[in-house]
Order: C-alpha cells, then sequence, then structure tokens
C-alpha cells in the first residue's frame, strides 16, 4: 500500500532515444517504501532500459528520476546511494577476490570498517567459505549471490533487479525469493524485471506491463495470477 | 575531502592490484619499450650521428609508445562483468573516478617508464647520472600530461571496435607538445646542462599539465555517462 | 524541433549557391592575382600561390575553432544540430588542411629547394589534420548517435585546447616560412596591390567556407532524416 508520505521513487515522462528508437516513450513511475514492483513486458519494450534510467545509469532526454526525495543527477552523487542493482552481469572483478571486490564497493558507499561489512555481506550470501577465491572460480548459482551480496551491502532503500530468476534453477530461484521476502520491510522498495511473472507474484504489491516504451499496464497487482497472465499475453502481443 | 581522497586511493589501488596480478599490459608494454630501444639501436649508424644528439628523441618516442600500449588496459579491464557499471552506481561523483582512473595509469606508466630507462642507459650507454634529477622531473610531467588525455580516450575508445588502433590514433597529436617539450628540455640535461637553465621548458610542461587535467576532470562526466 | 526532407533540400540548395558564388570568387581572385598584381621580386611566380595557401590556412583554422566552439555548446544544450554542425565544419577544415598541405610545397619547392619544411606554419596545419583524421576515425567507429556527439565533443574540446600549445611547441623550431607580413605590429609591408588581392581572397574564402559547411550540413541533414524514417 503507497504510505501517506512522499514516494521513494518517483519517475515522470521519461523518454530515452537510442538514435531514431524510442526506448522509453513516457514513462511514468511512482513508487512508496513497501512496494514491490513486477515489471513484464516482450523483449525489447525497454525493461532494461528503465531499470537502468531509475538506477541513474542512464540520463533520459526527458523527464527525470528522483529517489528518496534527491533528484538523479550528475552532480549530486550522493542520491545513488539508496539504490541497488542486480543486473544479468555481476558487476565483478574478475581477478579480485569476492571479498576485495566487496571490501571496494564497501568503501566506494563509505561504510564504516570495509572489509568486515564486506566478510558480513558475503557470510550472509552462505558465501563465507569462498570469501577469498575470484568470481570466475565460482558456479553460476553462486556467482549470483556473490553478486546480490553486492547489491544489498550497503543496505539499499531501492532495490533493482534484472530478471534475476533467469537461468536459476527450482531450489536457487527459492532462496531468491526468500531473500527478497525478508528483503521487503516497510522503507525499503524493489522492482523486479522479469519474465516469469509467477516467480515474483507473491511479492509484488503492482504489476506494470511496458511495451514499445510505454505502460500498457500499470496497477496494484491483481488477485489471481492465471487471468493476469492470460490478459498479459494479449497485452504483449497487442 | 578526505572522502574524495579515499575513494580516488580505493580506485587506484583496485586498478593497480588488477594489473599487478593479471601483468599483462605490464609485461606487454615493457617489452615493446625494450623492443623499440633495440630497433633503433640498430637502426642507427654510431659514426653518423653522435649518440648524445640521438639519445633524447629515442628515449621520448620510446616512453611515448609504450605508454600508449598501457594505457590501453585501463577502461578493458572495466568491461568484464560490466564492473563499470558498479563504479557508476556507487555515490561517487565522476570527477573522483577519473582522478582514480588517472593516478592509477599514471602510476603504471611511471613503472613502464621506470623499467625503459635502465635499458635506455644501458643500450645506449650515456650517462645521464649528472641529469638525473631534471629527467626524472621531465618524465613526471610530461606523462603527467598526456596520461591525462590518454585517460579520458581510452574510456572512449573502449566503446569502439578497434581500441587499439584508435587510441594512438586519437592520442598522438596531444602528445606532441610535451614530447617537443620534453626533448628540448632532456637535450641540454644530457649534455650536462643545469636544471635551472630549462626550467622554461619544465613551466611549460606544468601548464600543459594544469590544462589538460582540468580539462579531463571537467569531460570525463561526458564520456561515461550515458 | 522536427525538421523534413524539404527543409534539408533548402539548406543545401542555400549551400550550394554560396559555394558555386565563392567558386567563382576564387576564379576572380585567381584572375586579379595573376593579371593585375605585380609579381612579387624575390621569389616571382611561385608567390601566387600564397593568395590561395593562405586564406586556406585562415579556413582550416576558422572550421577547427568552430568546431570547438561548437562542441562546447553542444555538450551544454544537446541540440543535434550543434552535432551536424561540428561535423560538417570539421570535414571542410580537413578539406582546406589539405589545400594547404598541397599549395605549401607546391610553393615552397620552388623558392626553398624542398618539398617539405618543418616550419611553423605547415607543421601546426598538419597536426591540425590529424587531429581532424582522428575527429573522423572516432566518428566512424561509433553507432550511436548520442554517443557519437557526446565523444566527438570531447575530441573536439580538447582538440581546441591543443591548439596553442601546439603553435607554442610547434615554433620552437624558427622555419623557413616567410615571416608574417600581413599580422605585424606596424602596418603591413605589402603593396597595395598585393593586398587588395589578399584580403578579397580571405573574403572569398571565408564565403567558401561557409557555403561548403552548409552544403554539408544539408546532406547530412537529409542523411539523419532519411535514416530516422527507416528506422521509425
Amino acid at each position: 500500500m503507497p504510505s501517506a508520505e512522499a514516494p521513494l521513487v518517483e519517475a515522470r515522462g521519461l523518454v530515452r532515444r537510442y538514435g531514431a528508437v524510442r526506448a522509453l516513450n513516457g514513462v511514468d513511475l511512482v513508487l512508496g517504501a513497501g512496494e514491490v514492483l513486477l515489471v513484464l513486458g516482450p523483449n525489447g519494450a525497454g525493461k532494461t532500459t528503465l531499470l537502468r534510467t531509475l538506477a541513474g545509469l542512464l540520463r533520459p532526454q526527458a523527464g527525470n528520476v528522483t529517489v528518496a526525495g534527491r533528484p538523479l543527477s550528475r552532480d549530486d552523487p550522493a542520491a545513488r546511494r539508496p539504490i541497488g542493482l542486480l543486473s544479468h552481469q555481476s558487476l565483478l572483478y574478475d581477478e579480485l577476490s569476492l571479498l576485495e571486490n566487496l571490501t571496494l564497493a564497501a568503501r566506494l558507499y563509505d561504510l564504516p570498517d570495509p572489509p568486515r561489512r564486506a566478510a558480513l555481506a558475503l557470510e550472509a550470501q552462505g558465501l563465507a567459505s569462498r570469501q577469498h577465491d575470484r568470481p570466475r572460480s565460482l558456479s553460476r548459482g553462486m556467482q549470483q549471490r556473490a553478486a546480490i551480496a553486492r547489491a544489498l551491502l550497503h543496505d539499499p532503500r531501492l532495490l533493482l533487479l534484472d530478471e534475476p530468476f533467469t537461468g536459476l534453477d527450482a531450489v536457487a530461484a527459492d532462496r531468491l525469493r526468500s531473500l527478497l521476502e525478508t528483503h521487503r520491510t516497510p522503507e525499503r522498495a524493489m522492482v523486479i524485471v522479469t519474465h516469469h511473472a509467477a516467480e515474483a507474484w507473491d511479492l509484488a504489491t503492482r504489476v506494470g506491463v511496458l511495451v514499445g516504451g510505454r505502460w500498457v499496464l500499470e496497477a496494484p497487482r491483481p488477485g489471481d495470477p492465471v487471468e493476469f497472465h492470460l490478459a498479459y499475453q494479449e497485452l504483449a502481443r497487442g | 575531502m578526505g572522502r574524495i581522497f579515499r575513494h580516488v586511493l580505493a580506485i587506484a589501488g583496485k586498478d593497480l592490484r588488477l594489473e599487478l596480478r593479471s601483468r599483462t599490459s605490464l609485461l606487454s608494454a615493457s617489452v615493446f619499450a625494450a623492443l623499440v630501444l633495440i630497433v633503433f639501436n640498430f637502426a642507427r649508424d654510431p659514426t653518423a650521428v653522435a649518440t648524445l644528439d640521438l639519445a633524447p628523441s629515442v628515449l621520448w618516442v620510446t616512453v611515448a609508445f609504450a605508454s600508449v600500449v598501457a594505457m590501453n588496459r585501463a577502461f578493458t579491464v572495466e568491461r568484464e562483468n560490466a564492473a563499470f557499471d558498479g563504479l557508476l552506481l556507487a555515490p561517487v561523483a565522476r570527477e573522483v573516478l577519473y582522478l582514480g582512473k588517472y593516478v592509477a595509469n599514471l602510476v603504471f606508466v611511471l613503472l613502464v617508464e621506470a623499467i625503459a630507462l635502465p635499458l635506455f642507459v644501458l643500450f645506449f650507454n650515456v650517462d645521464i647520472a649528472g641529469a638525473l634529477p631534471g629527467l626524472l622531473l621531465t618524465l613526471l610531467l610530461a606523462t603527467a600530461g598526456f596520461v591525462a588525455v590518454g585517460t579520458v580516450f581510452s574510456a572512449m575508445v573502449v566503446r569502439t571496435r578497434f581500441a587499439e588502433l584508435m587510441l594512438p590514433v586519437l592520442l598522438l597529436p596531444f602528445m606532441v607538445p610535451p614530447l617537443i617539450y620534453a626533448v628540448k628540455t632532456t637535450v641540454p640535461l644530457f649534455a650536462g646542462r643545469r636544471l635551472s637553465e630549462v626550467v622554461d621548458g619544465l613551466r611549460f610542461l606544468a601548464l600543459y599539465d594544469v590544462a589538460f587535467i582540468t580539462l579531463s576532470v571537467l569531460l570525463f562526466s561526458a564520456v561515461v555517462d550515458e | 524541433m522536427t525538421a523534413d526532407l524539404s527543409q534539408a533540400r533548402a539548406v543545401t540548395m542555400r549551400g550550394t549557391v554560396l559555394t558555386a558564388l565563392a567558386l567563382a570568387g576564387v576564379v576572380t581572385v585567381m584572375v586579379l592575382a595573376l593579371r593585375f598584381t605585380p609579381v612579387e621580386a624575390n621569389q616571382g611566380l611561385a608567390q601566387k600561390i600564397f593568395y590561395v595557401h593562405a586564406p586556406s590556412a585562415w579556413a582550416a583554422l576558422l572550421g577547427v575553432a568552430l568546431t570547438g566552439f561548437a562542441s562546447i555548446l553542444y555538450l551544454w544544450l544537446h541540440d543535434p544540430r550543434l552535432d551536424r554542425f561540428a561535423a560538417a565544419s570539421a570535414e571542410v577544415a580537413s578539406v582546406f588542411c589539405f589545400v594547404v598541405l598541397t599549395t605549401g610545397p607546391i610553393w615552397g619547392k620552388p623558392i626553398w629547394g624542398t618539398w617539405w619544411t618543418w616550419d611553423g606554419r605547415l607543421t601546426l596545419t598538419l597536426f591540425l589534420f590529424f587531429l581532424l583524421l582522428g575527429y573522423h576515425t572516432l566518428r566512424a567507429a561509433l553507432r550511436d548517435p548520442l554517443e557519437r556527439g557526446r565523444f566527438s565533443a570531447v575530441l573536439g574540446i580538447m582538440g581546441l585546447v591543443l591548439i596553442p600549445f601546439i603553435h607554442l611547441s610547434v615554433y620552437l623550431w624558427r622555419g623557413l616560412h616567410p615571416q608574417p607580413v600581413l599580422m605585424k605590429p606596424s602596418s603591413p609591408s605589402m603593396p597595395p596591390e598585393m593586398l587588395r588581392t589578399l584580403l578579397t581572397s580571405f573574403a572569398v574564402f571565408t564565403v567558401l567556407y561557409v557555403g561548403f559547411v552548409t552544403l554539408r550540413y544539408g546532406i547530412q541533414l537529409a542523411r539523419d532524416l532519411r535514416e530516422a524514417a527507416d528506422a521509425g
């Protein structure tokens, strides 16, 4: 339920062009603390572009993004502090150990006692025994856990996830789901881009369908996933 | 202020650690420097041109080429696993990111120069003992200048297909003024002149550094922010 | 701001007319130079190339400077027209650089006995040429128009700041280049007919620059519009 106070994320009229193509063609988004938005849509609809714009990695040609009351801009790096991103890539350096990778991140987020914070974050993902290993020596599932550790390291209020369930087996998917459940608190919000609405259905409070850079649907999450799935197929086709 | 310093140190430290572990660029740049020196040695006729006349140019050409090789790695390493996104996500100003990269590149290129210089002395039999303080200062000032520009350009060319070719094409015009003044400063130093006599050249190098480090800091965001 | 093909055609037409006028002007200058201007005492007939060589250098420098300033504005305003202009100006500047680099040796050989000298002005132009080559190579290597615009602008601004430094460092070498006869503290030391021809030539070449850039801009605008139509 959206809280009475200011929303955690607010984006208005986002437009992002690549050459002549409009990846985002006037997208609004308002998300309050405690909410979880599922973003669905066909490939090329602009989902990843939307996520990266919310993360501050892309600057829209029109519109802007405000997170926790601060507009994202080049001149205000601190505005990015509440944001965490779990993307397709792990954002880890192959020649650094997991611990070194996370310690670097901890330093960049000005966390106290960076090595300890890093170690704790890895421990929370069950990677304590592998903390001195390099990402390349880990299985894909473990690499994702390392990426999750990195994303959650600074306790982000806004967590952005780009198709986090892709390529995970049932066990890993369960694990991720319960992790996100734990992460979801009244002060935090999440935006999850996914192809598998069912995977994160119970988590979600809102659902949005992006087609051709625009919302064709953006509403509180309906009760019945099956019914929604049928409607979604129609929407995605159109 | 201390925060900025810590961030710059963290980023530069990360880069140096990465490079010292893989050693690929350090090795190729050093080998390249050695090869250039060897080729110069065989390509000249010691009876026709005195070593001392040729030596400064040889040294600086070697330094120039080797540093381009060395700087290529700066942003290719950021492509693995989209690690650079991690840096861009952080609440760290782009100017600070630049400084971290710049410091790492500078240390790295100076390291290559530290390897090339003894080789140069060895192959060309030049007595630089007296000129050493002046030479080191010139090396530092000249390197600081073109590494500043090279750091920005390597961030750009990493997005193109022929990054290793593009960097020298873009960078060489920018290396010319520091190279010219570096050679102009080195010639009298090798001939035994005192540091106080080449102050003009050093001043020019410092001016170049101030101009281009400032410009690079300001323009870096335009390169890395999409 | 949306343009359409008819607008692009109008710009191209304007550019063609200007260029045609300017080219007629160049012919006039040549006639002036050959028939109505005295022959220089020391250098003889070869000196006449000066009336093409010097204004070309001016046009090249003008082009590079305007590319630099357009780059600054582009990074500030993000207007694609500025990027298009910067690219057109850079291309035209390359052409003028090429003219300088070819007329220079043609002028120099009969007078100094060598095709090339490393004197100040020629060397500066050579470096401008390489700077511009780098600029074009970079643009060609980038697909995304936004990225291409940003990166070109960064290179353009860096290049602009580089020019005074190249100027300073290249003039360390005293050259064979004729010492400045026009831009001197005292009054110009050439006979009035030569001055007249020279100034006319400068004016004509400036118009030629404007004509070329307008023409090139129009062509690029049409190309961009067609690309947008294909993609959208």
